[in-house]
């Protein structure tokens, strides 16, 4: 056999051994660029949020109705709307409002999603039988009706634009995850488990929901876009977060409309964001999908 | 029996084919078809037959991972099968399994030391976390592998060390019964002769008691006390291991023994072979009688209408044959 570049990089790899994580990272990036691209937009983002104090010039709620509508010049540099606020710097703190609505709706859907789905492959049966047609029933729905449905129950706000985003998620994480879960509980060491006398939550949360854990990341990633996609759109509808709190969707709303053709700055900045945003997601997501794919399939 | 640890009385299990929340089922699967037997403290009994006859599910209901169809599965004076599942779990711990594929059987997301302390956790057979590590360390050494292994994840051993595992963890919780279900048939050669060995040494030491299922002849033979022969669902023949290789008495366990090569090629060449016709029956539609008659090289009349009973020909030797 031919001595390969690679092999002599594996060999060199094996010389001086890396952290698993560092290495997986470094792999992750070679052979999927596009995901890495995606990850690094997600990065910015989060950098942006988290040092939105410093890197918004103006508050994000101090009108100064002396600069209203004010196209972008040295002191706004991406205009001001209708009451004279920072575009710029509502949408550095918009990008907190998303990430934390995205990050806290995926995390929540995907992760009861995964319990459910994990359940009911564990307990089978009748069981399997009745919570997946529940799930059915939830999937027929489109995210944003189910997701508007909820608002009109909860009312509107932070929190519960995170439940009613979270909420049309749990079933679709439900059903992925529960056919790899199906498999799992065939594997011996849950027999083993069961042999051993440990109870049913013991079985499902340390035995299963561990070996499961390729698709509910997927599963995760795959939601936060369309987490951030739906807030920005219930924003928009004016059934998410509530003036005077910088979100995208909300910039989008209202006054962005009316005055579309004399201050597009107001619309197109936030725009751009969330278009960004979601595509950052969405590329390393899919990325990610593929990179653990070939496992799930060996599971 | 009185000296049984454990005894199976008329053990069947049937799994319905097909069939969903309104529609009925289309056939039955007959995996196990009335199967008796008893395993004495601290024997051991072979299980052997080939795929599909129905022994690894009969190891799989004493586990009570199937709940039977019906029949009785005594241990140790308690019938299982009508417990329900609280008092199940104390019942458990005194009986344990090891599993054929040693890859399969250990949860790759946890230590060899979480794995092995878990059930002393569980059923706080050692509650105070430092003297949960001792024991790990204990049970290590006492399936032949070292300390530092518990810090190992499964994939990181090799399959004769993994299924060392698999004892080690089937031990923590001290039980009375293992159910070895071909915990050696995955394993090379040289490795299954070290498990064996491993095996028969913590019998002696702990005074364990096993039901070893294969499909092995030659491994059956070297381990077991007593051997019971399964064809499609019933027991053919149980008796003691001398008397079944020495002196079968059915027809299907000489068949089967006569398929075991001898390691001489004069006397291979010389020897006569009972070569069975056909394939094995399906377990949905059993042939009528003696399940064994299609297949039969003395079969009579009778076999094809009357299903013979396990019946005691010589003392300790039973055999479920007419003709015997």
């Amino acid at each position: 056999m031919a001595v390969t570049k690679e092999t002599l990089e594996s060999i060199a790899r094996a010389g001086k051994p890396r952290a698993r994580w560092l290495q997986a990272t470094y792999d992750f990036a070679r052979q999927r660029p596009l995901g890495a691209i995606g990850a690094m937009m997600i990065l910015v983002m989060v950098l942006v949020a988290l040092t939105a104090n410093w890197l918004a010039p103006y508050d994000a709620l101090t009108t100064d109705y002396g600069a209203m509508l004010s196209a972008p010049n040295a002191q706004h540099w991406l205009g001001t709307d209708t009451f004279g606020r920072d575009v710029y710097s509502r949408m550095v703190f918009g990008s907190r409002t998303a990430l934390i609505v995205g990050l806290g709706a995926s995390f929540i859907g995907a992760t009861f999603g995964a319990l459910i789905g994990v359940a009911s492959a564990y307990f089978g049966g009748r069981i399997d039988m009745i919570v997946q047609r529940i799930m059915d029933v939830l999937i027929s729905f489109p995210l944003i009706i189910l997701a508007l449905a909820v608002v009109a129950i909860l009312g509107t706000g932070l929190q519960n634009v995170i439940f009613a985003i979270a909420i049309p998620m749990i079933p679709r994480c439900a059903r992925v995850v529960r056919s790899s879960a199906l498999a799992v509980r065939e594997m011996p060491y849950v027999d083993a488990a069961r042999a051993a006398g440990f109870t049913d939550a013991r079985i499902v949360l340390r035995h299963m929901l561990p070996n499961v854990m390729a698709p509910y990341l997927i599963m995760l990633t795959a939601f936060l876009g369309q987490a951030i996609l739906l807030e920005a759109s219930l924003s928009f509808l004016g059934l998410g977060v509530q003036e005077p709190v910088a979100a995208w969707g909300l910039m989008l709303r209202g006054a962005a409309i009316e005055f579309a053709e004399t201050a597009p700055w107001m619309g197109f900045f936030p725009g751009l964001a969330i278009s960004l945003a979601v595509f950052g997601f969405n590329l390393f997501g899919d990325s990610l999908r593929d990179a653990l794919d070939p496992r799930l399939r060996t599971q | 029996m009185s000296d049984a640890l454990l005894e199976v009385r008329d053990l069947v299990k049937h799994f319905p084919i097909g069939g969903g929340m309104f529609t009925k089922p289309v056939g039955v699967v007959r995996a196990i078809d009335g199967v008796s037997f008893s395993i004495r403290k601290g024997e051991t009994l072979g299980l052997v037959g080939e795929s599909g006859c129905g022994k690894t599910t009969t190891g799989r209901c004493i586990l009570q991972l199937e709940r039977p169809t019906s029949g009785s599965i005594v241990f140790e004076g308690i019938d299982m099968v009508t417990l329900d599942a609280a008092e199940l779990r104390a019942v458990r711990r005194r009986v344990q399994v090891i599993f054929q594929d040693p890859y399969s059987s250990l949860n790759p997301r946890m230590t060899i030391g979480q794995i092995l302390a878990e059930p002393l956790k569980v059923h706080g057979i050692r509650r105070d976390k430092g003297e949960r590590e001792l024991r790990v360390r204990e049970l290590l050494a006492q399936v032949g592998l070292l300390p530092q292994h518990d810090k190992r994840y499964p994939h990181q051993l090799s399959g004769g060390q993994r299924q060392r595992v698999g004892i080690a963890r089937a031990l923590a919780m001290e039980p009375a019964l293992i159910v070895c279900d071909e915990p050696v048939s995955a394993l090379d050669v040289s490795i299954q002769a070290q498990i064996i060995n491993l095996l028969e040494d913590l019998q002696s030491r702990l005074g364990l008691t096993y039901l070893f299922i294969a499909h092995d002849l030659s491994v059956v033979r070297h381990i077991s006390d007593r051997v019971a022969v399964m064809y499609l669902g019933k027991i053919a023949e149980l008796a003691d291991r001398k008397a079944i290789y020495d002196e079968p008495l059915h027809p299907y366990t000489r068949a089967l023994l006569s398929a075991v090569p001898i390691p001489d090629p004069k006397i291979e060449a010389k020897r006569e072979r009972t070569v069975l016709r056909g394939e094995v029956p399906s377990a949905l539609k059993p042939p009528s009688g003696c399940v064994f008659h299609p297949r039969c090289p003395i079969a009579v009349d009778r076999c094809s209408a009357e299903i013979p009973p396990l019946r005691e020909i010589r003392p300790g030797h039973w055999a479920a044959c007419h003709l015997a």
